[in-house]
């Protein structure tokens, strides 16, 4: 148990602008990394009001899709290597894209290769269905995976 | 090839077969090249591999049965099939390839005998029937039956005659004994089926004394007698449809298939005849009936005397306790105990009929002799009251009623005998002598009214009529009728005083009946008709005696109607006597001028006022008396001239009379005008009684009254019925009278505006001519369309539902294109839409010379009948698909939302000194929702229809501004009307592709509703099929033309729910359809939980689809619709449940 913060003061990065999408009317709007990136990177660091996106943990590139196998692949960076927030944001990551596209999809969540000392562990942790879903039973665990996902997200309604 | 499609699945197995046969089918195959490639499968060492390949082979045959095959094909395919019956391991395709090649039929190349018979034998060689499974067993009792019925010759005859030398040799005995080995211990329901029908086959193959079936007799009677009697306990839903009745028809048919079961079967009949079982009982009798049937007098006669006392049993034991009334008292007539009576007297009749003469002879002696009957006839005889007699008589009485009956209709000869034995005592018991004297007196006062003895009534009635029904089915010669010795001869000697003691028991009969005194006048009545409807030529009944026959019923028609149960009775006798006179002797035979009296009496009733019948019970008997088809016309004249001469009162002033106007109305038109339809004189009648009512009518002066309303149904009925040119006739004449209509004396036609008083004559003719308008052919042209359909427009806005149907029928029946521009009278139908259109003219500018039209300077009572009346005139649109239906569904609509409107508001600034204003408007909207209802409530027909107008609906909804309907939702009854009209043009419009901006348009009004605080009440009343619209169309289909983006005015756009949707005018449609009706389903997730939660499930489910969707937006919307359902979990379900600060 670690008391105060594990990284009190991270590297704050600008957002990246919208992309706003042309439309086609008559092709099939196909799912691409994008997409998945700009449901993902409004979710809130659990340790501070940033997004994922600002403090740098997930990026367009770090997110491989590939439609017609239906995977989705995301990496993403901790900010420290000691960061024992990395399964929660894991989590997060993880319920977003439950929520937001198809079952079908098969989606593995990995932290970047070195950036995390257990990293391993992590991972299996990660791309665990039990394991996830246990966690996701855990009324604690959950608001927190809740705070993080809908902090700054407002609907119009 | 093969291995790997037969080694799948039976549906890939099916379809393996499938294709292999249709290629044999089209040529693309040829047989002997399918059993060449199969060769290895065919004869594979491998008993699986081999059956399989059997089996295949046998499957595609079984679908080649209509395929020509040569004979040389077939027979090798025979050889081949018969070889391998000794192959015990491939036995299923084998005995499936038998069939279908035995089943073959001769036009497309069958088996040849000699085959067949090789077959035979081989199956009889070598395959055990019962040591195999039902499947198998199911399949071989089939082979067996093919070869017994397409191939009797070869198997049966040429078998026995065959040289002895022949190696194919089989003998009959061969063959049955085989048989009995297959069918012997056998359980399975469709099993037994084909064992019994197979026993019946033999029994009808080998009729021969010394043949094999006699000599086996036994032995299959052994076999089949334990299943006797059948008692089958199978579940209904067994999927077999075999039922209890099968098996025991199956059983039945076997037994009596072969005389030679008689010593075995009929002892174990007459065994089980005596059981408690009621149904072994039934069976027992319906067998015995077979069997003597079938096995014939000779063999049967031995045990005449048994079946006669089992017989006697069973006849006294369940028989009804009442034997008259028991229709009346509604007995289950299908019951088991009547069954099983109905049983015996028909083994009795059968017993009787299937002996010769001399049998049949001592078996009559048997039954009128038993001392039984003697006794037991002495008793009831004796009996001075029925009225509280046991049920045990009651019982003994209807039993031996029903054995007379059956022995009288066999034959004339036992008809006579049982006459001659019984009749004399039952008339001494009666009171009648023979040879009386025609007087018509009562003689015997005792008799009569010490309380006729019911049971030699009941009984001499029945003989009477079992002995009417043999005249009827059998010639009855002349030196028969003079014999002495006859039924016929002494029932002719008692008739005449039979006839008047029958009348005198009628005679004392009165209002208060006990049941037994009841019987006694039915049997009366009975006996009065039996007696009077005998063939012409052996009437035991002078003609004297015949009228006064007719003239007891007479009196009781008029004299004693508060009788009702005598009277009714008397009734139909008398028709029935109508109708026997009829069919038998035409009316102007003595007896059918004799009749005609009865008839015009009747008639003549209609006229005099006498207070002893009452309108309504003449009306009946004159209407029952008109199924006698000779006399409907002069019943319809007699009805006419009673119609025109109450009219006419009732027209002059005499209220009093109106009812009775009803009554022959409604008579005439309900009950004695139908069978004038049948009779083809329809036509000459209508026309001649419609005309002579309008000359009624022109000629009256002064209308005091109102029974328009029947008096137009009567109309329209008289119309309707009529040829073109009849029609024509009728409608000239009417039309004269219309002319001289008396607001049209001080103004023609053309002149007339504004509001006119109409006289109640006008409105008489007025709504009479409707009617005929409405009840035309469509092809019946209408002479001066354009005056009467003015005349009709002037009378619309007075609330004349007559005007407006008839003016719907016009624009209904009116040609839409006229080939005749010549005749200017007639209207094309475009015309005639726009001038009754004008009626909703709808302005604002006090134009005086458009002012007559303007409908907002009507007052509300015109305005609300003008709305009616454009919905039906909506409706005959409706009905012919016509365009113009959408303007007058416009205008409806104008009204509906008329307060919201602002050119109303002015109005109502108008009228607001009047003080009537908001009501008015709410009131038109009212009658503006009803009409609706006239154009909407239809029937399935014209469905087609209904969807354009829907779709008309659904341009006017979303061309309405959301306020007014949001406004309008308010009301309750506009409520209820427009949320589900809106729902089913959804429903409709989303199935068809074409539709899909009316189907957007509609969608953004439901979503503005669901925004408004009203309208979320709405929407809860209807969520379910909300919700199942809105779930529809998350998967609506991609539409295939682009929206132009012009079309989605702005307008519109204020009341979407969100801005993407203004972004993407010219996006597709369809994207937004389903984007927007995702976004609805957000919205609703908000409404209360307790009422949305259940749909959760379906909504997820429906969303969770959308979320593959293939753009991008209905993507985005999915995800938080999903989250927004999502959210609603049972967790804060129950927060909010038991929240306090919720309540």
């Amino acid at each position: 148990m670690t008391l105060g913060m594990i990284n009190a003061n991270p590297v704050v990065h600008a957002k990246r602008e919208r992309i706003i999408r042309s439309e086609d009317i008559h092709s099939d709007d196909a799912l691409d990394a994008l997409d998945v990136f700009d449901s993902v990177r409004d979710i809130k660091d659990p340790e501070h009001p940033y997004s994922l996106e600002q403090l740098s943990v997930l990026s367009e590139e770090s997110i491989a899709v590939d439609e017609k196998l239906g995977r989705i692949k995301i990496t993403f960076t901790p900010t420290v290597k000691h960061c024992s927030m990395a399964t929660v944001i894991g989590l997060c990551l993880r319920v977003k894209l439950m929520q937001c596209f198809p079952p079908h999809f098969k989606v593995d969540i990995t932290v970047s290769p070195g950036s995390l000392a257990n990293e391993e562990a992590v991972n299996k942790q990660l791309n665990d269905k039990e394991r996830v879903s246990a966690a996701l039973e855990n009324p604690s665990l959950r608001q927190l995976v809740d705070e993080c996902l809908y902090s700054n997200e407002l609907y119009s309604y | 090839m093969f291995v790997v499609l037969e080694i799948g699945a039976s549906s890939i197995k099916a379809k393996s077969v499938d294709a292999i046969s249709s290629l044999i089918k089209n040529d693309l195959l040829t047989l002997e090249a399918l059993v060449r490639e199969m060769e290895l499968y065919l004869t594979s060492t491998d008993h699986i591999i081999r059956g399989r390949g059997t089996l295949l082979l046998a499957e595609v045959l079984n679908c080649l049965l209509e395929k020509p095959l040569d004979s040389h094909t077939i027979s090798i395919l025979v050889e081949f099939f018969t070889a391998k019956l000794e192959d015990w391991q491939v036995l299923w395709g084998v005995l499936v390839g038998c069939l279908a090649l035995l089943k073959r039929t001769k036009k497309f190349g069958m088996v040849d005998n000699s085959d067949a018979r090789t077959l035979a034998k081989s199956f009889l060689i070598n395959v055990q029937v019962q040591s195999l499974a039902v499947r198998d067993r199911k399949l071989c009792l089939e082979v067996l039956q093919c070869l017994l019925d397409a191939y009797t010759d070869a198997v049966v005859v040429l078998l026995s005659s065959c040289d002895i030398w022949d190696n194919f040799f089989i003998t009959g005995d061969d063959l049955v004994y085989g048989i009995c080995e297959a069918i012997d211990e056998e359980k399975d329901p469709r099993c037994l089926m084909l064992n019994f029908h197979l026993v019946e086959i033999l029994g009808h193959l080998y009729p021969d004394p010394s043949g094999p079936m006699a000599s086996f007799a036994q032995d299959i009677f052994d076999i089949l007698s334990r299943y006797y009697p059948i008692y089958f306990t199978h579940p209904k839903d067994d999927g077999l449809d075999i039922k209890r009745e099968d098996l025991s028809k199956g059983l039945m048919n076997a037994f009596s298939s072969s005389p030679f079961f008689e010593p075995f079967v009929v002892p174990l009949l007459l065994e089980k005849l005596s059981s408690s079982l009621l149904s072994a009982k039934l069976d027992s009798l319906k067998y015995l009936n077979s069997c003597l049937y079938h096995y014939g007098g000779k063999r049967m006669v031995k045990h005449s005397r048994v079946i006669w006392s089992n017989l006697k049993d069973v006849i006294f034991n369940f028989s009804p306790e009442r034997p008259l009334l028991t229709d009346e008292l509604d007995v289950d007539m299908k019951s088991e105990v009547n069954q099983i009576r109905m049983e015996a007297l028909n083994c009795l009749e059968t017993a009787l009929s299937c002996f010769d003469f001399s049998e049949q002879d001592s078996f009559l002696c048997l039954i009128i002799d038993d001392p039984d009957i003697g006794t037991k006839l002495e008793s009831l005889t004796s009996i001075t009251s029925y009225s509280g007699t046991s049920a045990e008589i009651q019982r003994d009485l209807s039993a031996i009623g029903g054995i007379f009956t059956s022995i009288a209709k066999v034959s004339i000869y036992c008809c006579n005998k049982v006459f001659l034995k019984f009749f004399p005592c039952l008339m001494d018991v009666l009171g009648v002598s023979r040879n009386h004297s025609s007087q018509f007196c009562i003689t015997n006062h005792k008799t009569v009214h010490g309380g006729m003895n019911f049971g030699a009534l009941f009984l001499s009635v029945e003989l009477l009529s079992s002995s009417r029904e043999l005249s009827l089915v059998s010639n009855i010669a002349a030196e028969f009728i003079a014999e002495s010795k006859s039924w016929f001869f002494m029932l002719k000697s008692f008739s005449m005083d039979l006839c008047h003691v029958l009348g005198s028991v009628l005679r004392t009969s009165n209002t208060s009946m006990v049941a037994s005194e009841k019987e006694g006048v039915l049997c009366a009545v009975k006996g009065l008709q039996s007696l009077s409807t005998f063939p012409s030529s052996c009437s035991p009944i002078s003609e004297g005696c015949y009228e006064d026959v007719l003239e007891i019923l007479m009196s009781i028609i008029t004299g004693r109607s508060d009788e009702t149960y005598l009277w009714n009775l008397s009734l139909k006798a008398l028709v029935q006597i109508g109708l026997w006179i009829e069919s038998a002797s035409g009316h102007d035979s003595a007896r059918g001028i004799c009749y005609n009296k009865v008839v015009e009496k009747i008639l003549s009733m209609l006229q005099t006022n006498d207070s002893m019948v009452s309108l309504s019970l003449k009306l009946v008997a004159i209407s029952e008396i008109a199924n006698v088809g000779q006399y409907v016309l002069s019943i319809i004249r007699a009805l006419e001239d009673a119609i025109i001469s109450s009219l006419v009162a009732c027209i002059q002033g005499g209220l009093k009379s109106s009812d009775s106007l009803v009554g022959l109305l409604e008579c005439y038109t309900s009950r004695v005008l139908p069978r004038c339809c049948t009779s083809g004189s329809f036509d000459d009648v209508a026309v001649q009684f419609s005309i002579n009512i309008w000359n009624q009518l022109e000629n009256v002066s002064v209308f005091n009254t109102d029974v328009t309303m029947q008096v137009m149904i009567t109309m329209k009925l008289l119309v309707a019925g009529c040829t073109v040119e009849n029609q024509s006739l009728i409608l000239k004449k009417a039309h004269c009278v219309i002319l001289s209509m008396d607001f049209l004396k001080t103004q023609p036609f053309q002149s007339i505006h504004g509001i006119i008083a109409l006289s109640c004559r006008d409105k008489w003719i007025a709504s009479l001519f409707g009617s005929v308008v409405i009840a035309l052919r469509s092809q019946t042209p209408l002479t001066d369309m354009k005056g009467i359909l003015n005349l009709f427009l002037i009378l619309l806005p007075e609330g004349n539902l007559p005007a407006a149907q008839a003016l719907a029928s016009m624009v209904n029946k009116c040609p839409s294109s006229i080939n005749e521009p010549e005749i200017s009278a007639r209207l094309s139908l475009d015309q005639a839409c726009e001038d009754i259109l004008k009626l909703c003219l709808w302005t604002l500018e006090s134009n005086s010379h458009l002012k007559q039209y303007n409908f907002l300077d009507r007052d509300i009572c015109s305005q609300r009948s003008i709305v009616l009346g454009m919905a039906w005139v909506g409706k005959g649109l409706l009905m012919r698909g016509h365009e113009k239906v959408t303007e007058i569904a416009m205008f409806l609509m104008k009204c509906l939302v008329s307060d919201s409107n602002e050119d109303i508001t002015l109005q109502q600034q108008k009228e607001n000194g009047k003080g009537v204003g908001m009501d008015a408007n709410s009131s038109l909207a009212t009658s503006a929702a009803d009409a609706f209802h006239v154009l909407l409530n239809d029937s399935e027909d014209c469905l087609n229809k209904k969807i354009a107008l829907y779709r008309a609906l659904g341009h006017i909804i979303s061309d309405t501004p959301l306020a007014a309907v949001l406004a309008e939702s308010k009301k309750v009854d506009i409520r209820n009307f427009i949320i589900p009209a809106l729902l089913d043009t959804l429903a409709i419009s989303g199935s068809e592709t074409s539709h899909k901006k009316i189907v957007y348009s509609l969608l953004l009004v439901l979503s503005g509703i669901l925004m408004d605080d009203n309208g979320k009440v709405t929407i809860l009343e209807n969520i379910h099929t909300v919700i199942e619209c809105l779930i529809k169309l998350i998967s609506y289909p991609d539409l295939m033309i682009r929206f132009p983006s012009c079309e989605l005015s702005i307008g519109i756009q204020k009341r979407s729910l969100t801005p993407t949707s203004v972004r993407k005018v010219c996006a597709e449609l369809s994207q937004i359809v389903r984007e927007t009706a995702i976004q609805c389903l957000v919205a609703m997730s908000v409404l209360p939980h307790a009422r949305i939660f259940p749909f959760r499930p379906r909504v997820l489910k429906a969303v969770a689809t959308a979320l593959d969707d293939r753009k991008r937006a209905v993507r985005q919307e999915a995800v938080r619709c999903r989250q927004a359902w999502f959210e609603l979990t049972f967790y804060t379900f129950f927060v909010v449940w038991f929240d306090p600060s919720n309540y």
